[in-house]
């Protein structure tokens, strides 16, 4: 067709109807949220460097923030797809424990890491499992089951290790443990590279496969995706599963880097791990978020939690201020949507 | 020989607990033929359609597809052996842009697996511009459904049943909340079906539209098929005359 109406016009083929020509404003409306964020993001940051300029123009500051953020990021994006989806997760602060104590019940009989990392996935696709399986299998809200299931892992934590914690120093030899939390290329941190593979993953696994496609889909209409042979079981199956997985290797990650393992592991992640799934722009009622705006929201928040710190204010701020973030963010969703309609 | 129908039901009957939706139902759907479906509602209109479409699976009795008994059709089954449905809820998913409805359920996907975007939204052009005759620049394949108007919800609806060679199409009540303009698109759009030599069940309330589209009309009643006629041997006041009757008694005699 297009072909066509090239040959009627010779060299200047009219715009096709389906493609708008490329113009900023349409640009500026679609990626409104995005861009929004990368102001906010630079907002914040000058604000830091004039409130507390000795902290925020020192490399120091951006290296501990390197290490500390992606702990959370690597779980908020894979909850991302969960929320996309339109379901919840509340209990992978405790797979992080879970998939700890398999961990070092592996390790410390053996003393191999790599091994001992593999059994910390497992049991964190364990427990995804588990939450899908009480959503899918039984049908309990999602938002409920998980409450319970955070408190079951970890109380289940609790109980075999008899609340203690346990040293990971015998592990810092291994060439595994310097892949997971060494430093490349200077002082950057590698956990920052693992949050930015994630990212590529989650992205690849979002935008450019069926099960992402699914994920949109039965987020928005349930209902219409049955109708169109979608496996919605399997679907949500797989994202409780994916957060279970992200929140094991976060475990690892977290435990890692201080070389020791609380069982009390993960406890203070749910509110930067929401605040930045919500403040990336994800819909509350599913649908609606990318990977990017939560990649990006994540590192607000890690700034964010740095900058409080840096100027002086006590850490009592931070509660408020992430609590403050998810109300404002979902607020905001819902009142452009309904603009929108 | 006994011709093989596209579509046949035979001693069809659904349950859903107590409730008897479909009571021993005869249904066929002859190669090139376009049948109407009426009934009031909680006739089994619904329910019917969604056994053809493989989204309920009959509580008794047999389904043929082109002659072959199958056991337990699925809904990308039903898809697979080309059965389209157009949805009177519409099936949309509102907030997705129109690419990804038109690919719903059915994504197309490179050599590697992973989703053809780029091919995904070419196609949705070309719909648009041949068969959705979307013109308006404001429109393209990364909008938002939730910005259309009902009109143009069915047409997304209509051409993602076509795109992927439907040989039968299933419209459930596809004129409800269309404009009078849009009603007289769509029932051209039926008798096009015709015209390329395919099939379609249409099921609609309004009796006008489903006599002037349909070879056939089956009415249904209280789940049962209440009577069966061509629409060559029937004039529409003796058909309406019939449904009065169906509506008050239960029965066309």
């Amino acid at each position: 067709m297009s072909s066509e109406i090239e040959e009627l016009t010779g060299e200047d083929p009219l715009p096709e109807p389906g493609k708008a020509p490329f113009s900023w404003k349409n640009f500026l409306r679609k990626n409104v949220t995005q861009l929004g964020m990368i102001f906010v993001f630079f907002g914040l940051w000058l604000f830091f460097i004039l409130a507390a300029p000795n902290t925020f123009l020192s490399p120091q500051i951006y290296y501990a923030f390197m290490a500390t953020t992606p702990l959370f990021a690597i779980m908020a994006m894979p909850l991302t797809m969960v929320i996309i989806a339109g379901e919840m997760d509340l209990s992978f602060t405790s797979i992080m424990a879970i998939g700890m104590v398999a961990f070092i019940a592996i390790f410390e009989p053996t003393g191999n890491v790599s091994l001992a990392i593999l059994a910390a996935l497992a049991a964190g696709v364990a427990a995804g499992f588990l939450n899908g399986g009480l959503v899918v299998g039984i049908g309990i809200p999602s938002l409920v089951a998980t409450i319970g299931t955070q408190f079951f892992l970890r109380g289940l934590a609790l109980v075999l290790l008899n609340g203690k914690g346990a040293t990971l120093v015998g592990a810092r030899e291994s060439f595994v443990y310097e892949m997971f939390v060494g430093k490349t290329i200077g002082k950057i941190p590698n956990q920052f590279w693992w949050s930015i593979a994630i990212a590529i993953l989650c992205w690849i696994i979002l935008n450019r496969t069926r099960l992402g496609a699914h994920i949109y889909l039965i987020g928005d209409n349930v209902q219409s995706a049955r109708l169109m042979g979608v496996n919605v079981n399997r679907t949500r199956l797989a994202v409780f599963i994916m957060i279970g997985l992200a929140a094991a290797l976060a475990g690892v990650l977290a435990s890692m880097q201080v070389s020791f393992f609380w069982p009390s592991l993960g406890e203070g992640y749910l509110l930067s791990t929401l605040a930045s799934v919500f403040l990336g722009g994800t819909s509350v009622f599913g649908g609606v978020g990318t990977i990017l705006g939560t990649f990006l929201g994540s590192y607000i928040i890690g700034a964010i939690n740095a900058g409080i710190v840096a100027i002086g204010m006590t850490g009592y701020w931070t509660e408020l201020i992430y609590g403050l973030i998810i109300v404002i963010s979902v607020s905001m969703h819902v009142i452009l949507q309904r603009r929108v309609k | 020989m006994e011709p093989t129908y596209r579509i046949e039901l035979r001693d069809v009957s659904k349950n859903f607990g107590e409730v008897q939706s479909l009571r021993n139902v005869d249904f066929k759907l002859g190669q090139n033929e376009v049948v109407g479906l009426l009934g009031d509602n909680g006739a089994g209109k619904s329910t019917l359609i969604k056994i053809l479409t493989g989204y309920h699976q009959p509580s008794s009795g047999e389904l043929f597809i082109d002659g072959n008994r199958i056991d337990s059709l699925s809904v990308p089954m039903a898809r697979g052996l080309g059965i389209e449905t157009v949805y009177q809820e519409r099936a949309l998913a509102e907030q997705q842009t129109l690419w990804r409805n038109i690919f719903l359920g059915r994504e197309l996907r490179t050599t590697f697996g992973l989703l053809d975007v780029n091919k995904m939204k070419q196609e949705t052009s070309k719909l648009m511009l041949e068969s959705m005759g979307f013109t308006s620049s404001a429109v393209n394949p990364e909008s938002v459904i939730e910005t259309f108007s009902g009109g143009e919800k069915q047409g997304v609806a209509i051409v993602r049943a076509l795109y992927f060679d439907a040989e039968i199409i299933i419209l459930d009540e596809p004129t409800m909340g269309l404009s009078l303009k849009e009603t007289r698109k769509l029932l051209n759009f039926v008798r096009h079906i015709k015209d390329m030599g395919k099939s379609a069940v249409f099921i609609d309330h309004n009796i006008f539209h489903v006599y002037s589209v349909s070879d056939r009309v089956v009415v249904l009643d209280r789940g049962r098929v209440a009577g069966e006629f061509r629409c060559s041997d029937i004039t529409l006041d003796d058909l309406m005359e019939k449904m009065y009757l169906v509506a008050e008694t239960g029965s066309m005699e």
